[in-house]
């Protein structure tokens, strides 16, 4: 087989058939994974939120709803009920102070605001220190408090919280996104 | 060259990582632990392996002044399609290696191999230096991801056998330049006896 000549003609043709052919395989895949990426994200809150609030028998997915932080823009609250009784809520918060970027966390509440778990649902922080806000020796520090008592801030700035060696920062960021949550969550409750 | 000369080449005589010192940035950034070095390991594999087949069955049909272009669309599908299906199935690797599976487009290997032994070898030969250049790569990934992970955070494989920390500066990326340096250091050495 010759090589092709590199003619205009050529190279306008070759190069639009290999781009109609990738994106045609483009969209077969996407129209077969776009089911299961779903899936896998909706299965991933589903489980942090069965991790943070106690058990509950509606589908908190379909009763989300917004409650505005205050500073502008709203977070998602997931309410978790037992036979139509509120046993929780999972509040999706975030915060911008992170080493890296933003943490995104689902924490979970009772009905008067104690905090029951949390989870990490994303962040970009360095691995193997302040990726440790995920583990139970950090955030089980949380757990069973009120931060209406409970000052959510570490000990560097006079709170009860110890911070991750060597990640103070990604330590307070964490506090800082459990301190919007609640903040979200007790408004809320005023309304 | 027989093919089996030509599938082991991959792994030390010309091993991507630790000999040409190709595609050094996902080797760098990935391999905080054994498992996302062999992930990104195994990513690569799919697209050296399916782009080198497409591109030595096509090579005679590209003109040559458009190669380039042909090659990096050919690459850039299959890393989209390995992008969709991790983002897919495997959902939490897929959070750890991050922009990193978009960016094996523009990994030097996979070019590398395009242009200078797909364009020209048969299809058999080729797909055949794909597996043994990916799997060299995924190797060098992997016992780097997992030399970081042990030194590093005292576990191997997700599984802790040190509690507490380990030496922290492994995990991040000056460690990721000392542990690669020894590791070429280490294949040098044996490769001259």
């Amino acid at each position: 087989m010759t090589k092709t000549e590199s003619s205009f003609k050529n190279m306008v043709m070759s190069l639009t058939l290999i781009s109609m052919v990738a994106s045609a395989c483009l969209g077969f895949v996407y129209e077969m994974t776009r089911e299961p990426i779903k899936m896998a994200n909706l299965n991933k809150k589903l489980n942090a939120i069965k991790q943070v609030v106690p058990e509950f028998n509606n589908n908190p997915n379909d009763e989300m709803y917004k409650l505005p932080t205050g500073e502008g823009d709203s977070l998602e609250i997931y309410p978790a009920k037992k036979d139509n009784i509120t046993v929780g809520y999972a509040v999706n918060t975030y915060t911008s102070k992170g080493f890296s970027g933003n943490i995104s966390l689902m924490a979970g509440f009772k009905p008067d605001g104690t905090i029951i778990n949390i989870t990490v649902l994303e962040q970009k922080e360095t691995p193997g220190l302040g990726t440790k806000m995920a583990e139970p020796a950090f955030k089980d520090q949380f757990m069973d408090k009120n931060p209406g008592e409970f000052i959510l801030k570490v000990k560097k700035d006079g709170g009860p919280i110890d911070a991750i060696t060597a990640a103070t920062i990604s330590s307070r960021a964490f506090c800082d996104a459990v301190q919007r949550a609640y903040n979200a969550l007790q408004k809320g409750g005023e309304r | 060259m027989n093919q089996l000369q030509n599938f082991t080449k991959g792994f030390i005589k010309e091993n991507p990582i630790l000999v040409l010192v190709l595609g050094c940035c996902p080797t760098l950034a990935t391999t905080t632990s054994a498992i996302n070095g062999l992930g990104m390991g195994i990513a690569t594999v799919f697209v050296l392996v399916g782009s080198n087949t497409v591109i030595s069955m096509l090579a005679n049909l590209i003109p040559d002044k458009v190669r380039i272009p042909s090659f990096i669309i050919i690459i850039a599908s299959f890393v989209t399609i390995v992008d969709l299906i991790m983002k897919a199935y495997v959902p939490d690797l897929y959070e750890t290696l991050g922009i990193f599976i978009p960016l094996i487009v523009v990994n030097c290997i996979v070019l590398g191999r395009a242009e200078a032994f797909a364009s020209k070898n048969n299809v058999l030969t080729s797909v055949i230096d794909g597996l043994g250049m990916g799997l060299g790569f995924t190797a060098a990934l992997g016992i780097l991801g997992a030399f970081r992970e042990i030194v590093g955070s005292g576990s191997i494989f997700n599984y802790r056998f040190i509690q507490g920390d380990g030496i922290l500066v492994f995990i991040l990326a000056p460690g990721a330049f000392i542990a690669l340096g020894y590791l070429i250091a280490l294949v040098n050495r044996m490769k001259k006896q």
